[in-house]
């Protein structure tokens, strides 16, 4: 094992697969010569050269409408969305075309896309650019959406969605580039679709994926001092759900609570909520509490954006009251 | 052209118009569900142009696509089955009217988000590019879509990144009931080919020997100079937009002028004025398509309809 930042990993991704298909290519803003905004394509236009690595206007319809027609025709593009924001100028693209022009001519070809883009608040930059929009894209079906929480899943689940057949979009976080965990040294792939326990526990369950895997780590710090044993469960893919390692989980602590970073109504934790009361209604002890972001725009100042996202705090609150 | 080409080009636009006039009885039975749009009137645009691609070129189009997949070489009965919702179908009953595809055919669909396959078109050729080959994609789109921003995001990266499209405007004088310079800052769509400093030109839609030789030469050139290329085609749809259209938008006189330039009558006095054929040869081909519409109607509606599994299969491909 040895221990590299989120940059890394998923830097890591990319060129391991570039080098081992050369259908692989990555086009986006600034992703070449910049060497991307955040930095995680550094060197790959000095190594690969503009016709794999391609600046692309800042036009984000002919971005993924463009890789969407090349992945049809048989090449594999990464498209890089500067920020998930920026999606929504896409928006045609990644839930009416992506997602569905496979279905509507009846299968006759493959779309092996993957858009990557980058999500979350906490930077400072303002409403329309600290958005966690993952549930909207979540919740149409035809494009599985992928967000990891940890280095190591950041690389093999990205791995994963480059060699899938099928259009993925694979959800960053802006805060989480420097966050270091220990990767496998060597090749190693992950399963799209499978949540996975990241910390064992017996009093209850936290259900979380993403910044929120970073926040669960820490209350769960913080709980164990007070005697309280959190289990985390990460989800890793939102689309399609992976409920069995929640609901084992569950049947286990009987209390639970969800934590993400995007707004509390109609969000990832109405979800599994509502799919742990239909599926282990009897085991349920106490409510199921979300924990997520207020539901206003994020603001500039720092103060009142931090108010705004959910903190450790708020987690560790949520966790003694489903204990009570 | 070959007299055989010339009367093969004949019998696909009779062709198209009839199986069209037998789509538009079974709509108003009831019989074909969602929304329907008929080519009537444009047939020379699509004909003519898919002629002068070569089998590897890509064709896509919007939703008024039933004459682009007969073009491309879908037969009627695989047409009329997707119009009846069948599994026989070209996207197997899950596209309808306005998403026919068959990729073996180089026909990528009828897209029916206006102006949104344009983007996907430049994909295509940035796909064959990437490959190293030199394939050209033919879009074809309406007046309408160019006044979205697509249409514009897919020229400019076309043009920036020298991309073998040949951008075909069915300029058919109006977006749904919006007449063109109600809606367009120009009225000459090519002008706008003009910004992105994109060779451009214009031709006489009804006419499909001109259409074919504006084609041909806009192909070569796109193909040779891996340069996209816009190609106007000033055409007119004899029918409402869509099956439920009130057409309070427009005059029958203009609409019966533009009908005295049938392209299907125009080309009918060209072949006989070019005696590629008699009187009695297209009252042949004629004949040939009445048994060919006839035998796709039997065969739609004898097909079955999609298993309930078909619901959630194609989704993923894994």
């Amino acid at each position: 094992m040895s221990k590299i930042t989120m940059r890394e990993a998923i830097s890591q991704a990319l060129m391991e697969e570039m080098d081992r298909d050369a259908a692989v290519f990555i086009m986006g803003e600034e992703v070449g010569v910049w060497g991307g905004t955040y930095a995680v394509t550094k060197g790959f236009y000095d190594k690969y050269g503009p016709a794999r690595i391609k600046d692309t206007p800042i036009a984000e319809n002919a971005i993924i409408g463009a890789a969407i027609g090349a992945a049809m025709v048989g090449q594999r593009p990464v498209a890089e969305l500067m920020t998930i924001n920026f999606a929504f100028s896409a928006m045609d693209y990644i839930v009416n075309q992506a997602a569905k022009l496979r279905y509507m001519f009846g299968g006759q070809f493959t779309l092996p896309l993957v858009i990557r883009a980058v999500g979350g608040g906490g930077r400072q930059l303002g409403a329309t650019h600290s958005q966690t929009p993952d549930a909207i894209f979540a919740h149409f079906p035809g494009r599985r959406v992928v967000s990891p929480g940890t280095p190591e899943d950041a690389k093999g689940l990205l791995k994963t969605a480059i060699r899938s057949d099928d259009p993925i979009l694979f959800i960053e976080h802006a805060t989480m580039y420097q966050v270091r965990g220990e990767v496998p040294e060597g090749e190693y792939v992950i399963p799209i679709g499978k949540s996975k326990i990241q910390r064992a526990g017996r009093d209850l369950t936290i259900i979380t994926y993403c910044k929120g895997l970073e926040l669960s780590f820490k209350a769960a710090e913080e709980l164990s001092k007070e005697g309280i044993e959190a289990e985390i469960v990460d989800l890793r893919t939102l689309r399609p759900l992976d409920m069995e390692p929640v609901l084992s989980s569950f049947m286990k602590t009987n209390r639970a609570i969800v934590v993400e970073e995007g707004w509390k109504s109609f969000g990832i934790g109405s979800e599994v909520a509502s799919r742990i009361y239909e599926q282990a209604f009897d085991f349920v002890d106490a409510p199921i509490l979300r924990v997520a972001q207020k539901e206003v725009p994020l603001p500039y100042n720092r103060t009142l954006e931090q108010a705004a996202l959910p903190q450790v705090a708020d987690i560790t609150a949520a966790a003694r009251e489903v204990l009570k | 052209m070959k007299k055989e080409v010339l009367l093969d080009l004949y019998y696909q636009m009779v062709l198209i118009r009839r199986v069209e006039e037998r789509g538009a009885e079974l709509y108003q039975q009831g019989r074909i569900g969602g929304f329907m749009h008929l080519y009537i009137g444009q047939e020379a645009v699509s004909t003519g142009l898919i002629a002068a691609r070569e089998p590897r070129d890509r064709v896509i189009t919007a939703y008024r696509d039933h004459g682009v997949a007969t073009n491309c070489g879908i037969s009627a009965k695989e047409v009329m089955a997707e119009l009846l919702g069948k599994v026989t179908g070209t996207s197997k009953g899950k596209g309808g009217s306005m998403h026919m595809a068959d990729t073996s055919k180089n026909m990528w669909g009828g897209h029916a988000i206006v102006g949104g396959h344009l983007p996907i078109a430049s994909g295509f050729a940035l796909g064959d590019q990437y490959a190293g080959n030199d394939n050209v994609t033919l879009c074809m789109f309406g007046d309408g879509a160019t006044n979205i921003g697509y249409f514009h995001e897919a020229l400019n990266l076309a043009k920036t990144w020298n991309l073998r499209v040949l951008w075909i405007c069915e300029n058919n004088q109006y977006g749904m009931g919006t007449a063109v310079e109600r809606a367009s800052a120009v009225t000459e769509i090519r002008q706008k080919a003009e910004g992105y400093g994109m060779k451009n030109g214009q031709v006489d839609g009804m006419d499909v020997m001109k259409v074919y030789s504006a084609a041909r030469e806009a192909i070569d050139f796109v193909r040779k100079t891996s340069q996209p290329y816009l190609l106007e085609a000033d055409t007119y749809r004899f029918r409402g937009h869509s099956m439920g259209d009130p057409e309070r938008y427009r005059k029958a006189e203009e609409v019966k002028q533009w009908q005295e330039n049938d392209p299907i009558g125009i080309f009918n006095k060209y072949l006989l004025d070019k005696k590629a054929t008699t009187r009695k040869g297209l009252d042949e081909i004629e004949a040939r398509v009445e048994i060919e519409v006839n035998q796709a109607v039997e065969f739609a509606e004898a097909s079955p309809e999609p298993a309930l599994e078909e619901l959630f299969k194609d989704i993923y491909a894994e």
